[in-house]
């Protein structure tokens, strides 16, 4: 029966979301580190990196979170873990957009908001891939 | 979650989505406006006009007045000049060169360019003529081209001088002509590196010697960097011999129209201010630019109320910020002053009008209007009432946008309106 069950899974993360995923987190942690540099100098520049760099992760999040909710509803492939993953990347893809928001003030008024969001994104984000690549028989097709 | 956090957060989302919707204030307007404190929501305010065409209405005057359409199917008409045979000069263009740099700049532009003429920018000046004096101004001609976003106009003597986006250029001007004779001669390049509020505003002073320029920020609140606002958020005085300027007054936003008033010959500005401060702040100004003075941007507004910002901040300069002298109201966006004169009528005789593009960055939309600010000794003193309205209904229809305004001594007002493309002449009608 087990091993039944085991072959409706793929062993690993479907390659094209594994590179979604990955490429999350160090998007989100490119605008956090450049809003701690805009923090620290105020130079203009490193507010417009982290604005991009949050619209980047955005996008590659929201693919990803496509993907996963994809396999959500189909029963076949709802493993084990994959609701908490989406969860989380749910929860990332939420606060980054407002993430983003912030970011579309003017000069100093995204700041320390927009940083402190950035750190929260940048957490979730590491969680959602720890969870995405533990829960390894997720998405796929064997 | 369950359905009642569902609920809670749904709430408190758009709670914080309306955040500064939420206050119904009357616009502050006259010599000591009350500044609310600075607030924005997750989302600024945007109410974008929705353009429309006039068909058979036109504007709304006073009681004893009329208005006409004296010049339509013009390539965006910003600023007039009333030349001394009572010829007009329009100037008509779109400028600008800002590039877009974060990810808010591409959406918020294609957002507000739907408020405005799709009409391609005319870079040139039209002349109009009513030559036998029936207010009809039947000659239309085009009396310069390939001028770069032309806006501020000023005539000192034979001396047609043109503030175009980029540079401060001179025709020789004979009366009575209608077309100009050769190409322009440059006295002066004006900054345009990066042109974000790209007008540049002008005109002479009393004596001929100097013009003054008005040059806006590049940028609502330092968001493109302090390099970027060298020159910028001032008015320059310009010797006509030499083409040498000098800053005679800074911290001045954008100063998208400067006149002098005649008894005193003092030089006048209508400024816009900065947005994304919620509904009521920061009150656009009318205000006599003092030599030397500093005022505000972009460390402080309305005198010394800071805003934090511009970083890093500048107490110092802040300390020496001075009060605006008035008023318009926060987002109205007044893009026109002119003096007015006794020929205008008793009610309209002693004050100036400004023309008030209207907002964008406001839940209940302003300015879309002629506004007349009375003056007592020589100061903005009093009520600003309306003197041309109608531009714009509640449901957000806008079939126009005043900009330029210019008093015509014979006693009429001419408004250049560039939603519509029309010059409008309100006169004081015979009955």
């Amino acid at each position: 029966m087990i091993t039944t069950q085991d072959r409706r899974y793929a062993d690993i993360i479907h390659p094209m979301h594994a590179v979604l995923l990955a490429g999350t987190f160090p998007l989100f942690l490119g605008a956090a580190l450049s809003d701690a540099a805009y923090g620290s100098t105020y130079e203009i520049q490193w507010n417009n990196f982290a604005s991009w760099l949050i619209a980047g992760g955005l996008l590659f999040s929201g693919l990803a979170l496509i993907l996963v909710l994809v396999d959500l509803v189909r029963s076949h492939r709802r493993a084990r873990g994959i609701g908490l993953y989406a969860l989380v990347l749910l929860a990332t893809w939420v606060v980054g957009f407002f993430n983003a928001l912030m970011h579309a003030r003017d000069a100093w008024a995204s700041m320390p908001t927009g940083l402190v969001l950035s750190c929260v994104t940048l957490v979730l984000a590491s969680v959602a891939t720890f969870l995405g690549f533990a829960a390894r028989r997720i998405g796929g097709t064997k | 979650m369950n359905k009642r956090t569902g609920m809670l957060t749904l709430v408190a989302l758009s709670a914080l989505l309306s955040a500064c919707g939420a206050d119904q204030e009357p616009l502050q307007v006259g010599t000591n406006p009350k500044l609310p404190d600075p607030q924005r929501g997750i989302l600024p305010n945007m109410v974008i006009a929705k353009p429309a065409s006039w068909g058979d209405k036109t504007p709304t005057v006073p009681q004893g007045y009329a208005i006409s359409a004296i010049a339509t199917n013009l390539n965006i008409p910003r600023q007039t000049l009333l030349l001394p045979n009572g010829d007009i000069l329009v100037a008509e263009g779109r400028g600008g060169n800002a590039p877009k740099l974060k990810p808010k700049d591409v959406i918020a532009g294609v957002i507000k360019a739907r408020g405005n003429t799709t009409v391609k920018s005319g870079n040139r000046l039209t002349l109009l003529r009513d030559a036998d004096g029936d207010g009809r101004y039947e000659v239309q001609k085009v009396f310069a081209d390939n001028l770069n976003a032309p806006y501020g106009l000023a005539l000192i003597g034979n001396n047609l001088y043109v503030a175009n986006q980029d540079a401060l250029v001179r025709f020789d001007y004979k009366e009575g002509q209608t077309e100009a004779s050769g190409p322009p001669e440059k006295l002066t390049d004006l900054p345009s590196a990066i042109n974000h509020h790209w007008t540049k505003a002008l005109t002479a002073s009393a004596d001929g010697q100097f013009l003054y320029v008005g040059i806006g920020s590049n940028s609502n609140i330092t968001e493109r960097g302090m390099a970027a606002e060298v020159d910028r958020a001032l008015v320059w005085q310009v010797d006509v011999r030499t083409g040498a300027h000098k800053p005679y007054a800074t911290g001045l936003r954008n100063p998208t129209a400067l006149t002098i008033q005649p008894e005193t010959g003092q030089l006048w500005a209508v400024v816009n201010e900065r947005d994304e401060l919620g509904s009521n702040l920061v009150p656009d100004y009318l205000t006599a630019v003092q030599e030397g003075g500093f005022y505000g941007w972009p460390y402080s507004y309305w005198g010394k109320n800071v805003d934090v910002r511009a970083q890093p901040q500048n107490p110092e300069k802040v300390a020496s910020a001075l009060t605006p002298d008035y008023s318009l109201g926060a987002h109205v966006a007044a893009l026109g002053v002119d003096f007015s004169v006794a020929a205008m009528g008793e009610s309209f005789a002693n004050g100036v009008f400004v023309g008030e593009h209207g907002s964008w960055n406001r839940k209940d939309p302003v300015g879309y209007k002629v506004s007349f600010v009375p003056f007592r000794d020589g100061r903005p003193a009093g009520e600003a009432v309306d003197f041309v309205s109608g531009f714009r209904d509640d449901d957000g229809t806008t079939r126009g946008r005043p900009v330029g305004v210019t008093v015509d001594p014979r006693g009429a007002l001419i408004v250049a309106d560039d939603l519509a493309n029309t010059i409008w002449r309100v006169t004081r009608s015979t009955n």
